[in-house]
Formats: C-alpha cells, sequence, structure tokens
C-alpha cells in the first residue's frame, strides 16, 4: 500500500506537486495518469526516497520507503529514466542489486527467465533495444518479490507483444494481491490494464476515480440513429430531458434516451431505422478534456493551421 | 505463460493462495512469510559494491593501465638513470632533480598512477551518476551513506594491495639497471619497503578521494577535472603565492603532502611520512565528509 498525504514538491519557485493524496492499494492496478510534465516521475521518485518532499509526507506500507529492512522486497520500481550502467551485463546489473539484499542467484535467473531476457542475459546492457532495456527494469523490479510494483511507463519502447506482456504481469501480479502503481500518459492504455486511476495534472489531483466510473462518465455522448423518416422518429422521440440534433436529413444524434429505448420506440410507431450508434466519447478524448488547462505545453491545433493554408 | 511460472515460482507450497481471484487478504498471509528472508546489511552493500566493480571492463583496463605504468616507468628510469645526466632533469615526477634514489627512481610512476587510479575511483562514483545507475543503487539502499563507505572501502583496499605490488615490481625490475651505481639499494634497506608500502597507501587514498570527488561532483569530466587540478595544478598555481608563504603552506597540499609518504629521505621542505599520511588522509577524509553530506541530504 502507497499512502500518499499532501504530497509536495518544489523547485525554487515552481511548484512540481502540489498537495497530492492519493493511495495505491493492495489488490489493484492504480493507474497514475497525466500529460507530459505532471509530476508524475517527481512523485514516484518521491516514494522510493530519490527525492525528499517539499511538504507532505508519503509511506510505503505505512513507513516512509528508507526505513525498510529490506525496500526492494516492499516496493519494486522500474523508473522512467533508465537506471543501469550501460557497461555491465544483465546478470551482473540485477546480481549486484541482489547482493544488497542477499537474494540469491536462483531468483535472479528466475526474473531474467520471466522477462524473456534468457538469451541476451550475458550481454553488456549498453547494447540493447529500448524494449529490452524496459524489460530489464521490469525485471530488477520484481527482483525481491515485492508486495507492491511501481512502474514509470512501463510499455514505453515495447514492440506489441511486449506490450501485451506487460498487461497480463500487471493483471496476474494485482490477482495475487500485490499493489500495482503504473504511471503512464496514455489514458486508453492504461484503461486496458488498471482497476484504478489517479488522474493528476500540473502536479495537482484532478480525478481518483475507478475506470468504470470513468469509462461511464465518458460515455454519454448520445445515440446516433438514421432513418428515412427522421422528421417523424424525432416527434416520437421528444421527451422531458431528452435532446435531438440533426446534422443532415435523414441523422438524429439523441442524448436522452439510450439504443434500446430509441429502438423499442422506433418500432412501435413503425419507424424504419438503418443505423443506430451509441457515440462514446473517446477516452482519450475525456482524458484530454480533464487535462486541458493542466497541460504544460500546449501544441498550436492541427486545424486551424490547415485553415490557414 | 510467463505469468503463471512466476506465481508458482514465488509461492511454493501456499496453495490456498493460488486462487486467481483478487484477494486483498492474500498479501497479508504472503508477505510477512518472505519478508523475513532478505535484509540490506553493511557487509552485502559491501559485496554488492565489490562486484560492481570487478563487473565492470573500465575498472579492470583503468587499473591495469595504473599498474603497467607503475612498473613500466619505474623500471624504464631506473634503467636510463646516468649520475651525469641527472642535471639536465628527466621525466617529471619524484625522481627528478638532482637527489634521484633508487626509490625516487623506482616511484617515477606515482604521478601518472596516482590519475588512473584516481580515475579508476570517480568511474566507480560519478559513473554511477552519468549512467543512472545511482537510482537503481539508492533504490536497493535507501539509507544511502552505506553506499559511499562502501565503495571507499572496495577500491581503497583493492588499490592499495595491487600498487603496492606494483611498487614493488618496479623496485625488483629496476634493481639490475642500477648495478653498480652508488644508489643502488636492495629491497631489504633501511626505508626501502616503507616506502615502497606507502606509495601503495599514497594511491589507495587517492582511489578513495576519486570515489569523494565523484559522488561531491556527480559527472564524471567535472571530477576529473577537480582531481588533476588538485594532484597536478595546484602545487604549480601555488608557486605564485608569495615565497614566505609558499615554504610554509606547500607541504600540506595534497599531492605533496602525500609524495612524501613514499620518500626514502625526509628532505627539509617536506613533511616526514607519517605527519605526510595524516595530512593526505585529512584531505581525503575532508573530501569524504563533503560527499557524505551531499549524497545524504540533495536529491540523488
Amino acid at each position: 500500500m502507497i499512502e500518499a498525504r499532501e504530497l509536495t514538491k518544489r523547485y525554487g519557485d515552481k511548484t512540481v506537486v502540489d498537495h497530492l493524496s492519493f493511495t495505491v492499494k493492495p489488490g489493484e492496478v492504480t493507474g497514475f495518469l497525466g500529460p507530459n510534465g505532471a509530476g508524475k516521475s517527481t512523485t514516484m521518485r518521491m516514494i522510493i526516497g530519490l527525492d525528499s518532499p517539499t511538504e507532505g509526507s508519503v509511506t510505503v506500507n505505512g513507513r516512509s520507503y528508507a526505513r525498510h529492512a529490506a525496500p526492494l522486497q516492499e516496493i519494486g520500481t522500474l523508473l522512467e529514466a533508465k537506471s543501469v550502467h550501460p557497461g555491465r551485463t544483465a546478470v551482473n546489473h540485477l546480481m549486484a542489486l541482489a547482493h544488497t539484499h542477499g537474494i540469491p542467484r536462483r531468483r535472479v535467473e528466475e526474473v531474467i527467465e520471466l522477462a524473456g531476457l534468457t538469451s541476451v542475459a550475458g550481454k553488456r546492457v549498453g547494447a540493447f533495444s529500448l524494449g529490452m532495456g524496459q524489460r530489464l527494469g521490469i525485471a530488477a523490479a520484481l527482483l525481491g518479490d515485492p508486495g507492491i510494483v511501481m512502474l514509470d511507463e512501463p510499455v514505453n519502447g515495447l514492440d506489441p507483444e511486449g506490450v501485451l506482456w506487460v498487461r497480463n504481469l500487471l493483471r496476474s501480479l494485482a490477482e495475487e494481491g500485490r499493489a500495482v502503481m503504473l504511471s503512464s500518459h496514455l489514458m486508453s492504455e492504461t484503461a486496458l490494464i488498471a482497476d484504478h486511476l489517479v488522474i493528476i495534472g500540473r502536479g495537482r489531483l484532478l480525478a481518483d476515480t475507478t475506470v468504470d466510473d470513468f469509462v461511464q462518465d465518458a460515455g454519454g455522448a448520445g445515440v446516433k440513429v438514421a432513418s428515412t423518416e427522421a422528421r417523424r422518429l424525432r416527434s416520437v422521440l421528444a421527451g422531458p430531458d431528452v435532446t435531438i440534433s440533426s446534422s443532415t436529413d435523414e441523422e438524429l444524434l439523441v442524448t436522452g434516451r439510450d439504443a434500446r429505448e430509441i429502438g423499442a420506440i422506433a418500432a412501435q410507431h413503425g419507424v424504419p431505422l438503418y443505423e443506430l450508434t451509441p457515440q462514446s466519447v473517446s477516452l482519450e478524448a475525456a482524458f484530454m478534456d480533464l487535462t486541458r488547462d493542466a497541460v504544460e505545453y500546449h501544441s498550436a491545433p492541427a486545424d486551424t493551421e490547415r485553415k490557414a493554408a | 505463460m510467463a505469468t503463471t511460472a512466476l506465481r508458482r515460482k514465488q509461492r511454493p507450497g501456499k496453495d490456498r493462495n493460488l486462487s486467481a481471484a483478487p484477494d486483498p487478504e492474500t498479501p497479508a498471509s504472503r508477505t510477512p512469510a518472505s519478508k523475513t528472508a532478505y535484509k540490506v546489511t553493511g557487509i552485502r552493500i559491501l559485496r554488492s559494491e565489490w562486484a560492481k566493480f570487478w563487473s565492470l571492463r573500465s575498472s579492470w583496463i583503468t587499473l591495469g593501465v595504473a599498474v603497467v605504468l607503475l612498473i613500466l616507468f619505474g623500471a624504464i628510469a631506473s634503467y636510463t638513470y646516468s649520475p651525469d645526466a641527472v642535471a639536465t632533469g628527466g621525466p617529471p615526477g619524484p625522481g627528478s632533480g638532482g637527489d634521484s634514489d633508487a626509490i625516487s627512481l623506482a616511484l617515477t610512476g606515482v604521478t601518472f598512477a596516482s590519475l588512473a587510479i584516481g580515475v579508476l575511483g570517480v568511474l566507480l562514483s560519478a559513473g554511477e551518476y552519468s549512467t543512472g545507475m545511482i537510482r537503481s543503487t539508492l533504490a536497493a539502499v535507501p539509507r544511502r551513506l552505506p553506499v559511499l563507505w562502501s565503495k571507499a572501502a572496495v577500491i581503497g583496499p583493492i588499490a592499495l594491495v595491487l600498487t603496492t605490488i606494483g611498487a614493488l615490481a618496479a623496485f625488483q625490475l629496476g634493481t639490475p639497471g642500477l648495478d653498480g651505481e652508488n644508489i643502488a639499494l636492495a629491497l631489504g634497506d633501511d626505508g626501502v619497503l616503507r616506502s615502497l608500502a606507502g606509495a601503495g597507501v599514497y594511491l589507495g587514498l587517492v582511489a578513495v578521494f576519486g570515489v569523494a570527488l565523484g559522488v561531491l561532483i556527480r559527472s564524471s569530466a567535472g571530477a576529473i577535472a577537480a582531481l588533476v587540478g588538485v594532484l597536478l595544478i595546484l602545487p604549480g598555481l601555488a608557486s605564485l603565492l608569495p615565497d614566505s608563504w609558499y615554504d610554509t603552506l606547500s607541504p600540506y597540499f595534497p599531492s605533496n603532502a602525500g609524495s612524501a609518504i613514499y620518500a626514502l629521505h625526509e628532505s627539509s621542505d617536506a613533511l616526514s611520512p607519517g605527519a605526510g599520511l595524516a595530512v593526505f588522509a585529512g584531505w581525503v577524509a575532508l573530501t569524504l565528509a563533503g560527499a557524505a553530506f551531499r549524497l545524504a541530504r540533495t536529491d540523488a
């Protein structure tokens, strides 16, 4: 369990993490989301004591990270930036970490196999591809058989097979009762893995919710209906809390009634339909909506440029 | 599948926990049992640093270069020694000048070796910052300071032992070259072993100095520049000081105090070997304290 309370980090007068409070619970995958520069990595660095908070505190299983007798057994971490000496082989890198905890060589070989690195275990890390480096980082995170696994952008640089592997791995870790926290700036990817979402922007908490709730909230975008008798359909669908708009003569966008209701009403009145599609806002769009004001670097909207050209 | 393999291997004999359904009670029953297995201890951190040192090719190369320089320069200086040519100078270092002795010739390479050994120390510590390894290291040992002590405790003795052997080899190889000269000495002569071991002690301390500079400055290039500056350039720059100041201060400069440790004859303007050792060790301890302060107090 990770508990952050009023966690704050300031560099000079720039506040990177701003009174952030959240909990990462065992048995769940918690997605830690935010645009670039939102303070995700800084928060993770504070969790394992690489950076010290300006204010507030964060505990890992009830204690600050440095006070644990075997920190790698409490929480295994993959940080976004490479944290490996390129001149060392994968085995030697993991052994160096294992030695500090008295973790046996057998366990090192186990995580190497688990991460699919057996064939390159004796190669120097400097020659690794981005994806292999990520796998090594994940192997290191699992080394101490930790109760919590915290990964910063774990699917970065992985091929589709690797992405799937990470997804399944994290799910199974959570199913074993471990707490899993992963950061990402991709909502759609995270929604596939996570149960819980902690969304931040400019260091502030924007949402602390479940994926199901988030998806539901994002789903209320109406139903697209197409009919040859759109005008008649419009009148039979009308009611309190129902809004109907149309873009063409035969298409309607209905909010306030779901697809099932619309279909039933249309059948009742003998209105032929040739399309009935619930419109969902993409998770990515909902996420961007939420974080719009908190994005560190705004890019000029592409379509205005296109219009100007 | 790999993930099922993980589950099986990690929880042997805990069948009741093997259910795939999320079960918040599981970690409570699992973690305490395995918690007793691992623990960070001083010896283990030392072991880790030892393994880290030998698992880098750069360690072997730099250490090899240092020992080879030590032996090669010493042997060559002894063979090319001729009493008449001394006045015209020779290679820089403690062996040049008019008062050469068999030890100062054999230890001609110490200056060069000290740079290689110092760089070795810098690479061991600052190398972790430049590669990002430090994040892994400090995640494993969040108390931090034991990492610094262990690095120093690993590289100091390694450098001491190997460079002492190097100094002995340089002396032994050079001895035939001085055969018949009136400065020739044998290993058993007064002060010879002390001087040769003194060179090893000096170089061992230089290695620790490099480690401390690396942690203090956190950049390989910066720390190497500081190392060269302190060991080679500072004594030269100091000669710009007024004479009276220079005469008082110069014996206490790190490299001058250090060379007193392995000088055969105590010269009038230098410290005794014991005092030299104390002063140089003081400089190293001071740098180490600064490094410890920065390591403990600032974000990694």
